[in-house]
This record gives C-alpha cells, structure tokens and sequence, in this order.
C-alpha cells in the first residue's frame, strides 16, 4: 500500500512509524488511563519537528506535502488518538494562519508554532453550539484598536495546556475569527474529564470574560471568521483526522491478527473460525480502502484541486465509520479480555467513536456529501446542454 | 476580460446554482443555498484554475459576486505586477 507514494514519502512513513513504534505505542495506554499527556512527548514531538511538519520552510517548518502530514497523522492515530489530535488541531490553527493571518501574525507566530514553543488550540464549539459552528454565541466587540471577547469554548482539544487559541466568535459584521494568547486577562480554562475517548487529548473549557486583544489579532476580516478561517482549519482538521482514523483501523487490525492466532476455543485458534475470519477481512478492506480515500485527498491537496475538500469530507466520513467498525469489531474477537484496560482495543473502541463526531459528525458528512454528488451530476448536465443545439420552443 | 476565463467561471458555478444560465451579473450569494463549503471551494478554484493567489486584501464580496465580477477579479489579478 506504498506503491503510491515517492521515495521521500515512503521514507518519512518509516520513519514516522519507528517514532511511534518507540516512543508512543508502549506507554499510550497509560497516557489513556491517567488522562494525561506528559509534557515530554509534546516536546520530543516539537524537538523532531513533527509539530511543524506542514508549515513552510521560511517560518522553520518542515514544509512538507500533504500526503506527507498525512502520513504522520497515520501512524501518530495508530499509536494514540490524543497524540494524533494534539497534531490535528495544532497543524489546523498554522494552517489558519498561514492561509489568513497578516504578515504580521505569520512573522509572529508561525515560527512559534512551527517550533512547537507555543501549542495551537481551536475554540470554536460551545455549550448551544457544535456542528452548527454558525450558531456561537461568543460576543466580539470593537473597543479602539482592540477586541473584547466574551464568551464560553467547551470540548475544546488541548484546551488545558495550548498556548494560543483560535477563537470563533460574532462581530457586528459576522462570524470573525480571532488569536487569543493564554495569558490574555479574562481567559481561563478548565479540563474535561472521563471522556469516551481521547481520554489524554486535555480537552477544556474555556472561558473568555473580557479578554482584549489587539485589531491585528483577527484573521481575514470580520465577517469571514466561518467561511473562511475556521472553513480552512477544519478542512485540514477532517484531513488529518481521517488519517488518523487509518491509523485506529490499522491498529485494531493488528491487535486482532496477533490475538486471533494466539486464542484457542474449541481446540484450535480462533482465526480458524468462520465469523473471526469475516471480522478480519472486514477490517481489512477497510484498511485499505480507508487509506486510498486518504492518499487522493492528500494528493488532490497537494495539486491545489478544489476537488479535496469533497475527497477530504468523503475521505474522513469512509474512515472514522469503519475505524468504528474496526474497533467493535476488535473488541468482539478479544472478547472479555477486549473489555478490559489490559488490551489497547478497549482505547480504540472510546476513540473511535470520537472520531465520528469531531471535524463534522458523520450526518453532517453524509449531507455535505450528498451536496457534492448533485454538483458533480450539475457540471455533466451543464456540458450536455452547452454541446446541445436549442431546439424551438424549449 | 476573457471569454475563456468567464466560460471556466460559469461551468464552475453551474455545480452550485441550479440555473441553466447564469447571467454575467446574477448576484449567486442571492441565488439561494450556498453550502458552508462554498466559500473556500471557490477559492480554492479560483487559485487552482488561474494560478494566482486569493490574499486577504483580496477578500471582498464584490470580487466574488457574479461571474462578471469573478472575470473581472482574475483579469486584474493576472495583470497585476508580481509582488518582489
């Protein structure tokens, strides 16, 4: 399943895949149980430049190709959920600022975030407002050459230790998308614990009472906060996360591969049984089918074809469905055991469900999806009567 | 203005806009349904079918409106000097 990718891809996949194999398979479990993320796998992350892969090279990042990101989103999803979404949102704020910011917010941040010295975090959902990212209630005022900001995040992704979120709010002109530091008086977060899933993602609240941050800290322009801003942040957040999706489905293959042919029932392993075997080859061809969906997304990305963003949606909305079917049905070979903290499918299981709500729920997908389709039959029926003489009287 | 670049225009915003004609000046943010996506798929279109890149002065309504406006927004992008 390599086939597709260049020597430096292919190169890069190793290598992402060593790192993970080494530093964050054997302790994700306990990452999971303590619902933490230790600080030292953040900076080994930034240390290998792993947290600014993406962003370009005059800002010190990697400048690597989608497929490339696309890649590490993989292998960090295989190895743990958190790790993967502290990528995803981290990779979607630089994507943000890089595509909207000012030359100053670029100058200023973008090597920050590149570096891995500061941690982006994307504050757009609210207790009234989730997939209808329209609906936030956060309030934008104009004051001088400043922004006051008031308004209340939740389930916002590495909230409890980012440095600088991206803050979806409402200005008198529309949705407007905002930078807030941490240490802006009036922000304050708190963690959300016993989540389903990504259990060390340090998910928070977050609160914003009167916060002031300079005019120069919007992205776009006021207004275009939706549209645009968090439009092109979550455009790449669904990318990342249908990568790491591949990843689950990787992993809960793995684990049942090995544990189908270690478990015996009836005196024989149980990968000799009929219904395991359907499970396993259910799981995978969607491995595979998940992951070409993924690499066209990244290549379509990488040609700068309007056509990714569908590829993007039809590519996560594929992937996070059958990384859920992947872990029930991991969790059913393994049986008991798969129902308890000693085997890292129970984690895939949580995760998984995650991953058909975050970045658009699968309905959502599912609507947006079926949009692309009346567009694509719009553009045949648009060539045909272009190529067709009118006749009298129609 | 480009008869080429305004018929890429129009068959683009034909996927959108159930109409079998699309006026040079139909307003297509007053044409009814415009997905979420909609936005940064023209964009992204426009950057991807003119080689040129859509910055934040660039962001105006008005440049986005019809395919009029559309054409006339890559016509002036295009002869615009290159930035040093």
């Amino acid at each position: 399943m390599t086939s597709t990718l260049t020597a430096e891809q292919a190169q890069a996949q190793k290598e992402f895949r060593a790192f993970a194999d080494r530093h964050v398979v054997p302790h994700a479990d306990a990452y999971h149980r303590t619902q933490r993320t230790p600080p030292e796998i953040v900076a080994l992350l930034a240390s290998e430049g792993l947290l600014g892969l993406p962003v370009a090279t005059r800002y010190g990042g990697g400048g690597a190709d989608a497929v490339t990101l696309g890649l590490l989103a993989g292998e960090l999803g295989r190895a743990c959920s958190s790790l993967r979404s502290l990528l995803t949102v981290h990779t979607m704020v630089a994507h943000a600022v890089a595509r909207w910011g000012s030359r100053e917010l670029k100058e200023t941040w973008l090597p920050r975030l590149a570096a891995g010295e500061s941690i982006g975090a994307l504050a757009v959902s609210e207790p009234g407002a989730g997939s209808d990212a329209a609906g936030v209630t956060t309030r934008l005022t104009r004051d001088g050459d400043s922004w006051l900001i008031d308004g209340h995040k939740t389930w916002t992704t590495y909230g409890e230790t980012a440095d600088v979120f991206l803050v979806l709010g409402r200005s008198p002109e529309g949705p407007t998308a905002v930078l807030v530091e941490r240490d802006t008086a009036g922000l304050s977060t708190e963690l959300i614990e016993d989540l389903i899933g990504i259990r060390a993602s340090m998910t928070a609240d977050v609160r914003l009472d009167g916060c002031r941050v300079p005019a120069g800290h919007v992205l776009a322009r006021p207004g275009l906060g939706l549209s645009h801003v968090v439009g092109t942040a979550l455009d790449l957040g669904r990318y990342t996360v249908g990568w790491g999706c591949v990843g689950i489905v990787d992993a809960c293959l793995e684990a049942s591969v090995d544990y189908a042919g270690n478990r015996e029932t009836f005196g024989t392993p149980i990968k000799d049984h009929q219904l395991v075997r359907q499970m396993i080859s259910n799981m995978y061809t969607d491995a595979r089918a998940a992951r070409l969906m993924c690499l066209e997304a990244g290549r379509l990305r990488d040609e700068g074809d309007p056509g990714a963003l569908a590829q993007t949606s039809t590519a996560k909305y594929f992937a996070s469905t059958a990384a859920s079917r992947a872990a029930a049905s991991a969790v059913q070979i393994h049986g008991a055991n798969g129902c308890s903290s000693g085997f890292p499918v129970q984690r895939y299981l949580g995760d998984s469900r995650v991953m058909e709500i975050i970045e658009g729920s699968s309905q959502i997908h599912q609507i947006g999806l079926a949009e692309y389709a009346f567009q694509e039959r719009a553009l045949v029926r648009h060539r045909k009567a272009a190529a067709t003489p009118r006749s009298e009287g129609r | 203005m480009s008869i080429d670049n305004k018929a890429k225009i129009a068959e683009y915003l034909s996927r959108f806009f159930p109409v079998q004609d699309l006026k040079d000046d139909d307003d297509i943010f007053q044409l009814g349904f415009v997905s979420s996506m909609f936005a940064i798929q023209l964009v992204s279109f426009v950057e991807h079918e003119f080689g040129l890149t859509i910055d934040n002065d660039d962001l105006e309504l008005d440049n986005f409106r019809s395919v009029g406006a559309l054409d006339a927004f890559v016509s002036r992008k295009l002869s615009a000097p290159v930035a040093s």
